[in-house]
């Protein structure tokens, strides 16, 4: 199981990485910004994405929209500041699987991926 | 300062510190100066656009960013170390988000985090608002959230949601 981790704040990706390791997830690519993240994706092909929303760049939305464009059932969870229905809406829209609201406890972060990869796994 | 700006800043420090530090934050009287009369050597800087303009400035001393951003990111943090501004930037971030998503009836966009390090320093804000600090106490010491923002005009209803499984 290889997790991308899209985000740029290391400092976050470094809280995630520690959420994933804690639940057994050790192969993770990680990116700093949507460019970077959809040059990693074709490489690497992981098998989930956790992508925040406002980068340099290339924003997450449109990073969100570039990978649906190839492939319809990669599980993308949105992990980001922006809570606003419409902002919920628009990546619901660009078919994200899930969506978390930071400020997030390690709890919370850990329960929507390990959901996000049972709704994947269960509809593969 | 209109409430409907105030108001969620204040609740979106202290749920942000509480989720992601494990820190309780004690708010002090907010008050109307001119300048930062405190000690700052380490400012969050986000800007707002839309119906609402502005910025927040999370105002720290060396020794309480170094303090909460540890918490924040669960290892030791030193103002030395490659992540501290991250760290910061990235705090301010969040308390500028959750206020945003609370600012009810106007449709705002934030800037990415800017991080100002330096013994001291001043932040000057582009703009003639009024300013508002904001005491805040935890148990690695104090800090100060000054905001300068004003509501430019109503937009229409907004909702928000806390997450949503799509």
């Amino acid at each position: 199981m290889k997790i991308m981790l899209v985000d740029d704040s290391r400092t976050i990706r470094n809280i995630q990485k520690n959420v994933l390791k804690q639940l057994g997830y050790e192969d993770i690519v990680e990116a700093e910004d949507g460019v970077i993240a959809l040059t990693k994706f074709a490489e690497t092909s992981p098998d989930l994405c956790l992508v925040d929303w406002n980068m340099p760049k290339m924003d997450g939305i449109t990073l969100i929209r570039k990978i649906r464009e190839t492939n319809k059932t990669v599980p993308l969870i949105m992990c980001t500041t922006e809570s606003e229905k419409t902002r919920v809406l628009e990546a619901i829209k660009a078919s994200v699987n899930n969506y978390i609201v930071k400020p997030f406890t390690v709890e919370s972060l850990g329960e929507k991926i390990n959901q996000t990869l049972s709704k994947a796994g269960a509809s593969a | 300062m209109d409430v409907r700006l105030i108001n969620p800043i204040i609740s979106s420090i202290c749920n942000t510190l509480e989720t992601m530090c494990a820190t309780k934050v004690t708010i002090g009287k907010p008050r109307l100066i001119g300048t930062n009369d405190g000690s700052t050597d380490v400012s969050g800087v986000i800007e707002f656009s839309g119906d609402a303009a502005g910025s927040l400035v999370l105002h720290f001393t060396f020794d309480v960013a170094s303090a909460i951003a540890s918490k924040f990111a669960g290892c030791e943090i030193t103002t030395e170390h490659e992540d501290f501004s991250d760290a910061i930037g990235e705090l301010a971030n969040m308390v500028a988000g959750a206020a945003k998503s609370q600012f009810e009836g106007l449709n705002v966009s934030k800037s990415l985090p800017n991080v100002v390090v330096g013994k001291d320093h001043n932040v000057s804000c582009s703009k003639g608002e009024k300013r508002v600090f904001i005491p805040c106490d935890t148990d690695s010491g104090s800090f100060l959230v000054e905001v300068g923002m004003e509501i430019l005009r109503a937009s229409e209803s907004k909702q928000t949601v806390g997450a949503v499984g799509a």
